[in-house]
């Protein structure tokens, strides 16, 4: 009687593990662009465009392992997930377009940065994921 | 969509996590059917249905 539900489980556990680990290393391999450049290999382009190449390698990676995490999941979470990353798309499409709105028309003095951007979106997404599961508990 | 898991799995004295199991979906799952927050898919519904040997219908009723 155990199987299935152990193979649920069992399986979320391996792709969430496996999602933390190509995130992981494209977290990594991203810093290692951004600092690297300069205090690693002396602002070589070369060596700075490989290892941007392996950066976006690796970020393939963590968008196959996310796909699977989403695959794995039983239904009712795969529509919470489902939902939150259309509440994500959109507030980031809408803050997005403001915010460079608001440096254009230069209201804030300035340059628009997307990593706020990023941190809106993994907000976003992580508190539409909370109130989903609140919603179906 | 109103449902009569939580008593057919009463009379069958099996818990949400052992259906759960039998299902291959989470418990939180079963749970939300139950309280009809959540609408199963149809194969997870025909999953349901044999395990208590009933049609679709005699579990899940449309309210419409």
């Amino acid at each position: 009687m155990k199987n299935q539900n152990d193979t649920l489980a069992a399986r979320c556990k391996r792709n969430t593990i496996h999602l933390g680990i190509w995130t992981g290393a494209w977290v990594l391999t991203l810093a290692l662009v951004a600092f690297g450049h300069k205090f690693l290999w002396n602002e070589d382009t070369t060596i700075s465009a490989i290892m941007i190449f392996i950066n976006l390698a690796v970020g393939v990676g963590m968008i196959i392992a996310n796909i699977k995490h989403l695959n794995g999941l039983d239904e009712m979470h795969r529509k919470i997930h489902l939902e939150a990353m259309g509440v994500t798309l959109g507030v980031t499409l809408i803050t997005g377009l403001g915010y460079s709105m608001l440096d254009i028309t230069n209201v804030i003095s300035y340059d628009a940065e997307i990593s706020y951007l990023v941190m809106i979106m993994g907000i976003t997404y992580m508190f539409a994921v909370l109130i989903n599961n609140f919603r179906y508990k | 969509m109103k449902n009569r898991l939580r008593v057919l799995r009463a009379e069958k004295e099996i818990t949400q996590a052992q259906l759960a199991d039998e299902t291959g979906v989470s418990r939180q799952t079963i749970n939300a059917i139950e309280k009809g927050k959540f609408d199963p898919s149809l194969p997870l519904a025909f999953k349901i249905a044999r395990l208590f040997n009933m049609s679709i219908e005699e579990i899940f009723e449309d309210e419409d």
